[in-house]
């Protein structure tokens, strides 16, 4: 069949030829060069920018990223949890990739708890990456992640929870959203807390996702663990007792200090007003302000035993030396000095007792400033603590060649000088330790460290008895006297400075300690401007110090060194003997 | 042997008897490195791809067993239903990416462009044909009216590439025809100085706000880009940057089958269709890469072979026109995708996912072995 088909064309010779020479070879030409171009161009880049280009490619996916240490838990003495971290999710997303529809960013919008414009204004930027809302909740993290929505991703984050509260704030202190301290212990234990992050070197591809884990370069250490010397009942004790007395005598703060005598210890630090770690928005500085430590405020007579220790270590006195405080009055140079009622004559303890002021400047005026001088310092005013903790305070002490009689006069019982609270508790140290002073410590100390002697047992002894009658039913604050335990301890009422004078705004503060036989805590209450009335010492501070050495010592289950005499009983007993 | 008696056997060799095996070699050769790449590249594709191959390899046969003259007498009908369709795109055609491409026929979308890269060249083949032996300086004026209609179609959609490669298709046929060189050296002179004048005046050509003109904005942006891909590493140039990095980084031997990094981590753009090349270079290294040129080489020889013997001045003109499509898409594609000509939409012969184009070439290699079997059964 195929024979018959007819081939008429084909015999034509100009055809047989096949295709002219020279245009053959023009196309072999035109192929051989274009060949030519593009092996030059292979062997260009595979053969001599090979490395160069390997190089850029690797730059491109390969990364080394942070593997986040667990910060540490902080817990208190007995190892209940005062901050924790705990795992959070942050939401951030790629704008390129996140074309969503209105519904689904209505519904995005929605479990972040935005408004469809922010979170719309926030997809429309230029960037690469843009943080959509951190530190979320992992249940709410996972409903976002079940969406599916292109283009948005989360990463882990930790976020520190403070179970404490507001009881604990000024403590603890709080973390930043990076999860380093910003405030308090957070802050002064942030490199043992922190830890070290490790780094991992990952493939990710275009969006960023990470494909394959390659290996670990430095496995994270986690942070350590703080044990602080605080107490958490001691605590919670001292933060309610002081907001109770706040609200009654309308004060503008407060604070409360509990050591423990045996070892320096720091077993609560309260200050009010506080505010909540967990819910920071909207704080103002003063509720920030940790008082106890970083704002100091003149002693008043809270100073005065340890001038009568002075005397007492310097021969110069004994408790039953008489001193005339005359008329309640006394002058030096131009300024006069006046006690609150006109005493006569007292011997040194109850100088000591009714917080006589001419009496205890009588004592002062034996000395050198000095003297006086080198005293305040070994008690440590003038200096800071040391704890560590952020912004500590060192009080105000002027050399003493810088002194005028009328200011050596007026120290003696406390102004013209300036200490924070927890300075003024630590300096009763001495006469709850028979006259050594310890080192403070915020976290716990298994054994106590090695104090530095101040006074004689004997002064610490004598002093401690007087410090009892203070805080006795004939004393200025009969009101600290608790059931069961000896108390002593002694008030202040200091006037407030404000812009160079005194003016009519207190500071009332109590400094005591219990049991008397054998000092197991000292107490260190402040309340700054009482205005309900009261404004001495005796009044406001010591009932706040007697409901938070009662509780803390039973809560310590310290042996009680008194008969429990119901002490409305005692008091009534007392009362008729005055009427006598 | 009855001449009449239908046997089974002699059925079956009569219907294998027009497949070339040379070009049935290296074409399946071709396919299996496209099947092995794709496997790496875009592995929920193999299937769907498989498909492609088992339909364009049936087109291949069907054409294969139409002979040249038939195919030639098809070209006017083809042809004319080409430009009718061209028309149609732009009258009731489909908007995608700033482009009107596509018409739909209700049941499918087609691209009438494609159509066009086989029907132009079988059209002039034709042409030339009817005036064998009779050819004038007027024809070549005719022939290039027919190349130019489909063309201007083309441009205006706009389609940069599909028209630069459908005028390539037009030119091979009036070059082999003996087209004058008085006009082919003109046209190459000026597109040698405009090519020179873009990569010299480079800088100031592509300020923004410089109008070219000739070239739509988005036209601009692609030679731009070509001249400096670091310009805009995130946009346009993101494309050609990251194949060159995948091509380098393969080196000599290649990082090796599913082990590209580029590839795998979706640096590169587009791996699985047109940027398929970065992927072979990058796993495989220029020994992969040169592979793949050889067995191109291979094709082309057997392509040009067959165009120099073929019996007819037709399918003389319409195998050379072929063979050197599928030349230039493959350099076209691979010259893209190694950074030494602008972006344009082509797919790499054989290699890249996709059945449109896979189809239209294996309807080419059909012609061809349909013009070689001519040949033979001439000669028998």
């Amino acid at each position: 069949m195929r024979r018959q088909r007819p081939v008429t064309f084909n015999h034509n010779p100009l055809l047989e030829k096949g295709l002219p020479a020279w245009r053959a070879r023009f196309v072999l030409l035109a192929l051989l060069l274009g060949s030519a171009a593009l092996v030059g161009r292979a062997a260009w880049l595979q053969g001599f920018n090979h490395e160069f280009l390997q190089a850029q490619g690797e730059s491109r996916y390969s990364r080394v990223i942070p593997v986040p240490a667990t910060r540490g838990r902080i817990t208190d003495r007995n190892g209940d949890v005062i901050a924790v971290s705990t795992p959070v999710r942050s939401i951030w997303a790629i704008p390129g990739d996140a074309r969503l529809t209105p519904a689904q960013t209505r519904q995005l919008a929605e479990l972040l708890e935005m408004n469809v414009a922010d979170l719309n204004r926030r997809l429309d930027s230029e960037r690469d990456f843009v943080y959509l809302r951190r530190q979320l909740s992992p249940e709410t993290a996972r409903r976002i992640a079940d969406l599916g929505l292109p283009g948005i991703h989360q990463h882990q984050e930790y976020r520190r929870y403070y179970p404490g509260g507001e009881v604990m704030a000024h403590v603890v202190g709080f973390t930043g959203v990076e999860d380093s301290g910003q405030e308090g212990i957070e802050l002064a234990f942030d490199a043992e807390l922190k830890g070290r992050p490790g780094s991992r070197r990952v493939i990710r591809d275009r969006r960023g996702q990470i494909i394959e884990d390659v290996e670990s370069i430095r496995p994270p250490r986690d942070g350590k663990d703080i044990v602080l010397a605080m107490d958490n009942r001691i605590q919670f004790l001292a933060y309610s007792a002081l907001r109770q007395a706040m609200q009654q005598h309308s004060a503008k703060a407060g604070g409360v200090v509990v050591l423990d005598a045996r070892t320096g210890e720091v077993l609560a630090l309260v200050n009010a007003p506080t505010f909540n770690p967990n819910n920071r928005t909207g704080l103002s500085g003063a509720q920030l302000r940790n008082r106890v430590l970083t704002d100091v405020f003149e002693p008043g007579s809270t100073i005065k035993p340890f001038i009568g220790a002075l005397a007492l270590e310097r021969g110069k006195v004994r408790p039953d030396t008489t001193i005339d405080t005359e008329s309640g009055r006394m002058t030096i140079g131009r300024a006069t000095i006046s006690d609150v009622r006109r005493y006569g004559v007292l011997t040194v303890s109850q100088v000591i007792e009714k917080s006589s002021n001419v009496g205890t400047v009588k004592m002062a005026m034996n000395f050198a400033p000095e003297e006086m001088w080198s005293l305040f310092d070994e008690l440590g005013f003038g200096t800071q603590l040391d704890l560590g903790f952020p912004g500590e305070a060192a009080g105000r002490l002027r050399p003493a060649k810088s002194w005028r009689p009328i200011e050596q006069a007026t120290m003696a019982y406390g102004h013209g000088m300036s200490s924070t609270l927890t300075q003024l508790a630590r300096a009763y140290l001495v006469f709850a330790r028979d006259g050594e002073l310890l080192p403070l410590s915020l976290t716990r100390v298994e054994s106590a460290p090695a104090g530095s002697r101040v006074f004689s047992v004997e002064t610490a002894r004598m002093m401690r008895a007087m410090l009892e009658n203070a805080a006795g039913p004939h004393g200025t604050a009969p009101k600290a006297r608790i059931e069961g335990y000896r108390v002593a301890g002694k008030t202040g009422t200091a006037h407030k400075l404000e812009g160079g004078k005194y003016v009519s705004k207190y500071v009332s503060s109590f400094v005591g300690f219990a049991p008397v036989s054998d000092p197991r805590l000292i107490v260190a209450v402040m309340i700054d401007e009482p205005s309900a009335g009261q404004h001495y010492g005796g009044a406001v501070s010591a009932p706040v110090f007697a409901r938070i050495m009662e509780g803390s010592l039973r809560s310590l289950g310290v042996a009680p060194d008194a008969p429990l005499v119901p002490l409305h009983l005692a008091n009534r007993v007392e009362e008729q003997k005055g009427n006598m | 042997m009855n001449e009449w008696r239908i046997h089974p056997l002699g059925v079956l060799r009569a219907l294998l008897r027009p497949i070339d095996p040379w070009l049935l070699l290296i074409l399946v050769a071709l396919l299996g490195y496209s099947w092995v790449l794709m496997m790496s590249a875009s592995p929920e594709r193999v299937a769907t791809q498989r498909v492609h191959f088992a339909v364009a390899l049936l087109a291949m046969w069907a054409v294969a067993l139409v002979p040249p003259k038939r195919l030639l007498a098809g070209a006017v009908p083809l042809y004319l239903a080409g430009v009718v369709l061209l028309v149609g795109v732009l009258v009731f055609g489909e908007s995608s990416k700033g482009a009107q491409r596509w018409l739909s026929l209700g049941f499918a979308r087609i691209q009438p462009s494609e159509l066009m890269k086989i029907a132009l060249p079988l059209m002039l083949a034709w042409y030339f044909q009817q005036r064998e032996g009779m050819l004038q300086a007027a024809d070549f004026i005719v022939a290039g009216i027919l190349l130019a209609i489909p063309l201007g179609l083309i441009v205006v959609q706009p389609d940069l590439g599909t028209s630069l490669l459908v005028a390539a298709a037009g030119a091979y046929v009036l070059f082999f025809a003996g087209l004058s060189w008085k006009l082919i050296v003109p046209v190459a002179l000026v597109s040698i100085a405009g090519m020179a004048a873009i990569v010299g005046f480079g800088d100031i050509l592509c300020e923004s706000g410089f109008d070219w003109h000739v070239l739509r904005e988005y036209q601009k942006q692609r030679v731009c880009t070509l001249l400096d891909p670091t310009q805009d590493p995130l946009g346009k140039g993101f494309h050609i940057i990251q194949s060159t990095i995948a091509i380098g980084s393969g080196g000599l031997f290649g990082k090796g089958w599913m082990a590209g990094t580029q590839t795998h981590l979706a640096f590169i753009p587009e791996r699985h269709t047109d940027f398929i090349f970065s992927v072979l270079a990058e796993e495989f290294g220029m020994v992969g890469a040169m592979v793949l040129l050889a067995a191109y080489a291979l094709l082309l020889l057997r392509g040009f072979m067959i165009a120099a013997r073929a019996p007819t001045l037709g399918s003389r003109l319409l195998a050379g026109a072929v063979t050197m499509i599928i030349f230039t898409y493959a350099f076209v594609n691979m010259g893209m995708v190694s950074g030494i000509l602008p972006v344009v939409g082509v797919p790499l012969p054989f290699l890249s996912y996709g059945g449109t184009a896979l189809v239209t070439l294996c309807i080419g290699i059909g012609m061809l072995m349909s013009i070689e079997r001519s040949r033979q059964a001439a000669k028998e």
